[in-house]
């Protein structure tokens, strides 16, 4: 039915337009042609000069409205510094084309009312001009080179890549259908090796584990950047092409699969103080969502955010991702509270091609670890003498008290502890579960105990500060009903007895 | 017009001229009983004249713009009103609409990108190329050199039949039940070389290879053809210099054509092997799917270097002929020469030389190294010269001219001012510095749309409404091309001129919506505007289909064989809808340039009245 009624008012619209047509041939008929159409010029001169003020007064108010969208104004203002010589070049072209854009404009739309063809007028005769095609010719050179020059300059200044005085950081992005992984190097900086063909459902990049390069970098959900620091991204496909765009940064490059290309910029507002900025501006006071007036106002919300610039398949327009631009101070926290992937997720499985060794890195953390805790004590007095320190990475072959191999690096840290601390005493406690005889095991702890003391005292520590103490199965900290438990009870504690 | 009545008289009879003065090359005597013209089917379907298949490609084309147009309303009724509900299309786009338990319809995103795609995909190639250059250059280079048709009526045919052999395809291609191809128009692998990419990327992009490889063939044969006629079959006393400006634009875009789509087929077969034989000229190290791809060692940009090698000659093949059919009528239509005729001469050849060698500008963010780009912001920018040269001699064209404001007059000033509009962001974009920002947001779908999308349809537009009467012996109504035309031009700036502001804004282009991110969700209002202004741009057009179809029959005859006193020669023969060979007798001979307009006491002095002995050539 509704399909009758819409062909219907389209037959009557097509009946309409025919109609008017028809009138209009009528009229002329009626009127005589050659008057008729002195009238049309007439009327049709007046409506393009009239299309022209309209038209320009719609370019200049509509500009007015959205200035604050225009680069380089107001809160549109770039982020970084290599933006500003975009907005910059933006806004002297914007300038010389304007020029044109009104000059052309008006005289084209003018001359055709000026010259409408009237009764009696006679057209000139006016067929070229080497001198006036020499000046239209000559000026739009002038300008045009000094366009080209001022901006080849800012384009090899924004494509330089970096040099190592600039203590950049280097970030890598990744992109797939439909989301982007973001990769830091760690604590080395250094972002390791990949292969696409080692990309798993553990190994989303293909990161290839022998590279030692790779075993302190993170994976982050946000990009977070500190402010005032060169930054070079590394940006890679896995799939098809994506474009790694930050609108307000003015960055943007694609990434290829098989081929890693950079961008390298400098940011140079944190999230604050764009935020500060935007809170300045009416549009960004309204409420974020605008079905709820309490909710925050737009500038509070704001984030810098990560976009999508290629068409990658149906899910382009979501490839979003939070970058957050923070003090130095902030970002050196946050990256040391990421988590390495290999050793989050990798580290001692069978994808583990290090499995069984001990690290350097994790030698490291070890020892850090451990000196933490011990601070934590010495700089308490109430807990010397009572609080006791697991020793988690020292261990004894199956059944006797034969230190393994890999706890001389638990035992460098004591040996590090007694040294610089020349008056320290301290206690090492064995202790077992309780599996098997409960003297043997009291027995077994003692002489562990002992073996620990021994190793000290053959590494120059006075044999006097150490006393070393079994306590069997006696003081359990975990149930020993299952054998996660009853690891957890085999073990070995330091006691610092005085400072 | 009593002064012209005066001077018409005072012009020598057109038919004893050329009866007396004319060329002589027997056609009659070689044509008798001519093959080319014995049944309905040899007159109007597989047809050797160059008119008739001007007109199928005409005809053809307009039937591609709705299609193109209808999937532009679709893809704006998803920008515009993202949250509407759209369940109302379900009986027309069954599957592409899904329907929420709520009972909203929405466009899928396979769907909008689908759209997206073919309608950059028709609209560039099967509308402006081939609607705009293919019709015009039918029609006009036989009739505006003088000769009895093109060099090979047959090849012509065969462009003819080639073109819409690949029409054909590309209209299977929507129908598949994965979709048409939706990676965008440009067809950048892998999401196009792999079929896992996307739904469109298997069945749906064979096709559009497919497709696009005839429609090259149609090209090449078309090229060709006009190419050798403009060169070969001048008629007597048509040197060069004495080409209109039309015939000038129609050789280069012919020249530009034969030398740049080929290109696109090697990169098309390139294509083809990496997808259907495991090659890896385009592909390398990818992971998609859950798999890791054996492809090593190729390089999606090459790609784009063969795309763009075609696709910026392309931006070109699509506006030389715009350029050349509104510095005729406005020629004409200003009773004035074109303003310095040998500078936009030369214009149009640098333009179609520098074409060659700014490709790279589409690709300055795509991974290319960035040192090339620096000769590729130089050469981009160079173009703007000979542009800003055409402009101002279009301008003075219409200075002290006695212009005629007909519906082709305004459709060429309208071109100019939209030629002025989308040429200056050019400016803009070619500085590659700019393009880091500006690059794939809607500033570039501002600049394209508005200089060779919405110019290069006024050329046509132009073109249409002045040579309708040598193609039908009728006139189109000239009332309801001026509601056309104010409706397309206010309608045009009101969609495309909102999207630069878009654009600073950084919003990038081909988003299926936009509150995915803070910094794009802020112009929902603009973009119900802009499309509102669409679905009125399109309303426009049916005001022009109707006109076009009704004039044809009923429209205003014909009466005079040169209704617009103009110089040609398409003028001069002997009705007004010339039959097979054009001229019935003798070819008319060529004395003179087509611009002879007030240079005496004449208004207008046709290309074979003899020069008086005192009398100044212009074309020397």
């Amino acid at each position: 039915m509704t399909a009758i009624i819409i062909l219907g008012i389209l037959a009557i619209l097509a009946i309409v337009i025919v109609q008017i047509g028809k009138l209009s041939e009528l009229r002329s008929k009626i009127m005589g042609e050659e008057d008729i159409n002195y009238q049309n010029y007439d009327l049709t001169g007046k409506l393009l000069i009239l299309f022209m003020i309209g038209f320009l007064v719609y370019c200049i108010l509509s500009a007015y409205y959205y200035k604050n969208w225009m680069l380089g104004y107001g809160p549109h203002e770039s982020a970084s510094i290599h933006g500003k010589s975009i907005d910059s070049m933006f806004n002297i072209t914007l300038l010389f084309t304007g020029i044109v854009f009104f000059v052309t404009q008006i005289l084209l739309f003018w001359y055709a009312y000026k010259y409408r063809s009237q009764k009696g007028r006679k057209a000139i005769y006016f067929p070229g001009s080497t001198k006036l095609e020499l000046i239209w010719s000559i000026i739009p050179s002038i300008v045009l080179v000094i366009l080209v020059a001022r901006g080849l300059i800012a384009w090899n200044d924004i494509m330089a890549d970096v040099k190592p005085s600039d203590n950049a950081i280097e970030i890598e992005a990744t992109a797939f259908q439909f989301a982007w992984n973001i990769r830091y190097g760690g604590p080395d900086g250094l972002i390791g090796t990949k292969n696409y063909k080692k990309i798993s459902a553990t190994n989303p990049l293909g990161q290839d584990w022998t590279d030692v390069k790779n075993l302190d970098d993170f994976n982050a959900d946000d990009i977070v950047l500190p402010v005032n620091r060169k930054v070079r991204v590394r940006i890679t496909s896995k799939d098809v092409l994506h474009n790694f765009y930050l609108p307000q940064f003015r960055v943007k490059m694609d990434a290829v699969p098989g081929l890693p290309t950079y961008f390298v910029f400098t940011p140079t507002k944190t999230t604050e103080d764009y935020r500060d900025e935007l809170r300045k501006y009416k549009e960004y006071q309204a409420p974020t969502d605008a079905t709820d007036p309490k909710s925050e106002p737009l500038w509070k919300s704001f984030e810098y955010e990560l976009a999508c610039a290629e068409l990658c398949g149906k899910g382009h327009y979501s490839m979003r991702r939070r970058v957050r631009i923070v003090s130095e101070q902030e970002y050196a926290t946050w990256a040391a509270g990421q988590k390495s992937t290999y050793l989050s997720t990798i580290r001692n499985t069978d994808e583990d091609p290090f499995k069984g060794q001990v690290l350097d890195v994790e030698v490291k953390q070890r020892r850090a670890d451990f000196f933490s805790e011990v601070d934590k004590i010495i700089k308490t007095d109430s807990l010397i003498g009572k609080q006791s320190i697991k020793l988690n990475h020292l261990q004894f072959e199956s059944g006797n008290d034969k230190l393994t191999p890999d706890s001389k690096y638990e035992l460098d840290n004591l040996i590090e502890l007694m040294g610089t601390n020349s008056k320290m005493t301290v206690e090492l406690a064995g202790h077992t579960d309780n599996v098997g005889d409960a003297k043997a095991n009291l027995e077994l702890s003692n002489k562990r105990a002992a073996a620990v003391k021994d190793y000290l005292v053959n590494r120059g520590i006075e044999g006097g500060r150490l006393k070393a103490i079994g306590y069997g199965q006696l003081k359990p900290i975990a149930t020993n009903d299952t054998e996660e438990g009853r690891k957890t009870n085999r073990r070995t504690e330091l006691r610092i007895l005085t400072k | 017009m009593a002064e012209v009545q005066e001077q018409i008289r005072s012009l020598p009879d057109v038919d004893k001229l050329i009866k007396e003065a004319g060329f002589d090359d027997h056609f009659h005597e070689l044509h008798e009983g001519d093959k080319y013209q014995s049944g309905f089917f040899s007159k109007y379907i597989f047809s050797m004249d160059h008119k008739i298949i001007a007109r199928q490609f005409l005809i053809t084309g307009m039937i591609w713009a709705v299609i193109g147009g209808l999937m532009s309303l679709v893809f704006r009724l998803q920008l515009g009103f993202p949250a509407e509900n759209f369940s109302w299309l379900k009986p027309i786009l069954g599957k592409w609409i899904t329907i929420s338990d709520a009972g909203t319809g929405s466009i899928t995103p396979e769907f909008y990108y689908a759209m997206v795609t073919m309608h950059g995909t028709i609209i560039v190639f099967f509308v402006l190329t081939a609607g705009l250059s293919g019709t015009f250059s039918n029609l006009l280079i036989p009739l505006q050199v003088g000769a009895r048709d093109m060099a090979s009526p047959f090849l012509n045919m065969l462009s003819y039949w080639f073109f819409f052999l690949s029409g054909v395809v590309m209209l299977f291609s929507l129908f598949l039940s994965t979709g048409p191809f939706s990676g965008g128009w440009t067809a950048y692998p892998p999401l196009s070389g792999l079929p896992q990419a996307s739904d469109g990327s298997g069945t749906g992009m064979t096709m559009w290879l497919v497709s696009l490889t005839l429609f090259v063939v149609s090209v090449l044969l078309g090229g060709i053809n006009y190419v050798t006629t403009v060169l070969n079959l001048r008629t007597k006393g048509m040197t060069m210099w004495k080409l209109p400006m039309t015939i000038w634009a129609f050789l280069v875009t012919a020249i530009l054509g034969i030398l740049s789509f080929p290109v696109l087929v090697s990169g098309f077969l390139l294509m083809f092997f990496d997808r259907g034989f495991g090659t890896s000229f385009y592909l390398s190290e990818i992971f998609i799917g859950g798999k890791a791809l054996d492809f090593a060692g190729g390089s999606p940009i090459l790609y784009q270097h063969l795309f763009w090698f075609l696709g910026h000659p392309e931006v070109y093949i699509i506006i030389l002929p715009a350029m050349g059919i509104v510095s005729e009528v406005l020629s004409v239509n200003s009773r004035r020469p074109i303003f310095g005729y040998r500078f936009m001469v030369y214009s149009i050849l640098a333009i179609g030389f520098l074409s060659f060698i700014v490709w790279a500008h589409h690709m300055f963010m795509s991974g290319v190294n960035p040192f090339i780009s620096n000769f590729f912001v130089i050469f981009t920018l160079i173009i703007a010269v000979p542009s800003a040269v055409k402009v101002f001699n279009w301008m003075t064209t219409l200075y002290g001219g006695n212009i005629r404001l007909n519906t082709q007059a305004l459709f060429g000033i309208g071109f100019v001012s939209m030629f002025i509009s989308g040429g200056l962001t050019g400016i803009f974009l070619g500085n590659s510095a700019i393009d880091v920002q500006q690059h794939d947001t809607y500033f570039v779908v501002a600049h394209f749309h508005i200089v060779m999308g919405v110019a290069a349809m006024f050329g046509m537009f132009a073109g249409v409404y002045n040579w309708f009467p040598k193609m039908f012996g009728r006139f189109m109504n000239d009332t309801l091309g001026k509601i056309h035309f104010w409706g397309t031009i206010i309608g045009a700036y009101a969609i495309f001129w909102p999207m630069h502001y878009i654009g600073m804004a950084g919003v990038p282009r081909r988003y299926y919506k936009f509150d995915t991110f803070q910094a794009f969700g802020h112009f929902a209002t603009i973009n119900k505007f802009m499309t509102i202004a669409a679905f009125v741009v399109f309303a426009c057009q049916v005001v022009f289909i109707i006109n076009f179809f009704y004039s044809i029959w009923k429209g205003r005859k014909a009466t005079s064989r040169n209704p617009y006193h103009a110089n040609t020669l398409e003028w001069t023969t002997e009705t007004i809808v010339p039959g097979h060979g054009n001229w019935e007798g003798n070819i008319p001979v060529v004395h003179r340039w087509p611009y002879d307009y007030n240079k005496d006491d004449r208004e207008y002095i046709p290309q074979y009245v003899p020069m008086s002995p005192d009398e100044k050539d212009e074309s020397h």
